[in-house]
């Protein structure tokens, strides 16, 4: 965010640098993917792999911009982190991700509702895993039923609406 | 026929009750996600694009219309009372209007809010109706070339001209054309960086980016802080009328506000804050009470109101007249005109005059619903501040997989919403602007495809997208928007320019 101050310090930023090789990665991988497009540029002169080629080329002079800030120091300050929390809620979408299609989306959705309250501080998972499943189950009837929305239904949907 | 008409057609449209009802449902939306911490306008619409498939696209529009008007009343709310602006626009407002409430006179500066809200909301969205159909036949003429250099104009001013790194808006412009590369070309049919996957042939869908970046990245930005305090909301006491002194103090700067804000978000430069800016350093600069900015001056609050509102309006200029987004929530809701089937755009207004004009006028409804819901509704709204954190974020990721799974119940989409979703938590991290990456995502495709268009037209000419004065002088102004800026940082003049940082809303 915006209200960030530099702080400048005179040592190269080990996580620009990082950022910078990530940029010439997606460079790398966007020629890489351009060269074996058939370059029909008709009238124009321009195919469908040029604009790549200039979004790489961009990305790779910006790579090269970010290593020179880097090496400056340029970089922002960062707010410290803590990563615990942060990982709490990458878990809980990942395990959404995992059970969406196996337990329905109430299940899979109150456990991401119950590890996002975990990493902002609600520890007691007894309380709110069955809070976010019940919370998640209302949305899903919601949604589904009255909205028609797919949302994949799982044991629990079955259970109480056993034609859906 | 003239505007007049036009208006007075869109009125007797927009008075359907079935469209007033999703109009007040936008506006209620709309000033609840405002008054709510860390959502902002664009997510929600983002949020609710998937809901709104099998709805009725005039409908679904006016939704998405009045919740960000909604949203620029509602954020001003949460800056006055709890001194944490809902949405970037509102920063400026906690400057004076939190002094206010702490000095037992947030009634006042909630009032002065709402009412400068209403009328910028109502000359601007006048002026909106006045002016399209001047703009819309200057734009009949825009070829090819026309509107690639308006959209590269776009790029610059959303990336590079304002914030604080020209380098890390820049960064986050081209890892959205990046990403707009993705998916079927348009022109020849080949696939690009979809390495095999079907559901990459279609491209990246906006909505999962965008509720990935604002939703997630956001969420996850905050869970990662330290200090976890939950801030204090300062109480309403007294009465929410203004006093004699009151009005005087801040009829004119409603005015101001109205007149620097429309403009700024009219033109391709960014979102509504910068507005916001201008319209308090002017008020400082013009105000007989010049000791008490800082202290809770009254026209600190009225005046950078009024503007955030007015720019929101005149963001639909663009939008509405050239299919050009110049903020997030804007290119939000071109994804959502897309959604149906519908190119904002000249063509627009000849082809379905009715949802157009029902939708310019839907707003001037909507400003008078929300006038209505801010002020004798105002505790309402206070009490939605005190919502704690763990469930305010816990429901807030529900309904983004909600969305994302809604519209595409596919692993791969919510693992792209999960990838993006860090992406834009390390975006926050290390300070990169969220809105040139949603831009270019959007406008890239549009880009790519003017350009391709106009150099067959030219056979592969480069120096014909010069030959247009209209395309030089657009072209000459993003390269100045470029270059100006980076000599003004060069030159250690750039506190101003991160002043002005353009944020995600």
């Amino acid at each position: 965010m915006s209200d960030l101050q530099p702080q400048t310090k005179r040592r190269p930023d080990g996580a620009a640098l990082v950022i910078a090789a990530g940029l010439a990665v997606i460079a790398g991988v966007m020629l890489w993917d351009s060269a074996r497009l058939a370059d029909l540029g008709g009238y124009s002169g321009v195919g469908p792999a040029s604009v790549p080629r200039v979004v790489a080329g961009g990305l790779l002079g910006l790579a090269g911009w970010t290593v020179l800030a880097a090496l400056r120091g340029d970089f922002p300050e960062r707010p410290p982190q803590r990563v615990a929390p942060v990982l709490w809620i990458v878990a809980g979408l990942a395990v959404q991700l995992l059970l969406l299609h196996v337990a329905g989306f109430s299940i899979a959705t109150g456990i991401l509702f119950a590890c996002t309250a975990f990493a902002f501080g609600k520890r007691n998972l007894a309380m709110t895993l069955p809070i976010g499943i019940a919370f998640a189950f209302v949305v899903w009837v919601v949604f589904s039923q009255l909205l028609m929305l797919h949302l994949p239904p799982g044991p629990l949907e079955h259970l109480f609406f056993p034609g859906g | 026929m003239g505007a007049f008409d036009f208006l007075m057609q869109g009125l007797a449209t927009a008075a359907d009750p079935m469209l007033l009802f999703y109009a007040l449902i936008g506006v209620t939306l709309g000033t609840a996600v405002g008054v709510l911490p860390g959502i902002g306008p664009a997510l929600t619409v983002a949020l609710l694009l998937p809901v709104t498939y099998r709805l009725d696209p005039a409908g679904s529009l006016i939704m998405f219309a009045g919740i960000y008007y909604g949203g620029m009343y509602g954020g001003s709310t949460t800056s006055i009372l709890l001194n944490t602006p809902g949405e970037s626009a509102s920063i400026i407002t906690a400057l004076e209007g939190n002094k206010m409430a702490r000095k037992g006179r947030g009634g006042p500066a909630l009032a002065t809010a709402a009412i400068g809200s209403f009328i910028a909301g109502l000359i601007a969205t006048l002026l909106l109706a006045f002016l399209a159909p001047t703009i819309v036949k200057l734009a009949l003429v825009f070829g090819p070339r026309e509107y690639f250099a308006l959209m590269v104009l776009a790029f610059v001013t959303v990336s590079a001209a304002f914030g604080d790194s020209a380098l890390r808006g820049l960064t986050s412009l081209f890892l959205g054309l990046a990403l707009a590369c993705v998916g079927i070309d348009q022109l020849t049919g080949q696939a690009r960086l979809s390495f095999g996957q079907a559901e990459l042939l279609d491209g990246i869908e906006v909505t999962t980016m965008a509720v990935a970046m604002f939703a997630v990245g956001e969420a996850l930005f905050i869970a990662g802080q330290r200090d976890q305090h939950d801030d204090e909301v300062t109480a309403v006491k007294g009465s929410v009328w203004m006093s004699r002194s009151d009005w005087a103090r801040s009829w004119k700067p409603w005015l101001r506000g109205t007149v620097i804000g429309f403009p700024i978000g009219a033109m391709p430069a960014g979102g509504a804050e910068i507005g916001t800016f201008l319209s308090y350093a002017t008020e400082k600069k013009l105000s007989k009470h010049p000791e008490e900015f800082g202290q809770g001056a009254i026209e600190g609050v009225a005046g950078p109101e009024a503007a955030n509102n007015a720019s929101a309006a005149g963001t639909l200029v663009p939008l509405l007249t050239l299919g050009l987004p110049t903020s997030a929530t804007a290119a939000i809701m071109l994804a959502g005109f897309q959604q149906f089937g519908l190119q904002p755009g000249p063509l627009l207004f000849a082809t379905n005059p009715t949802l157009v004009w029902g939708l310019i006028a839907s707003l001037l409804i909507a400003n008078a619903m929300l006038l209505v819901l801010n002020l004798p509704l105002i505790g309402l709204w206070v009490k939605l501040l005190t919502v704690p954190k763990p469930w305010l974020y816990a429901g807030i990721l529900l309904f983004a997989t909600l969305g994302t799974i809604g519209a595409n119940p596919s692993s791969v989409e919510l693992g792209m919403l999960l990838g993006f979703g860090v992406l834009g938590y390390v975006m926050r991290l290390y300070g990169y602007p969220i809105a040139p990456i949603v831009v270019g995502l959007i406008l890239g495709p549009m880009a790519e495809q003017q350009l391709r268009r106009a150099l067959s037209i030219s056979q592969g000419d480069w120096s014909y997208l010069l030959h247009s004065p209209i395309a030089a002088t657009l072209l000459g102004i993003a390269a100045l928007a470029l270059i100006v800026p980076l000599i003004l940082r060069a030159r250690g003049k750039g506190q101003v320019l991160a002043q002005l940082a353009g944020d995600e809303d």
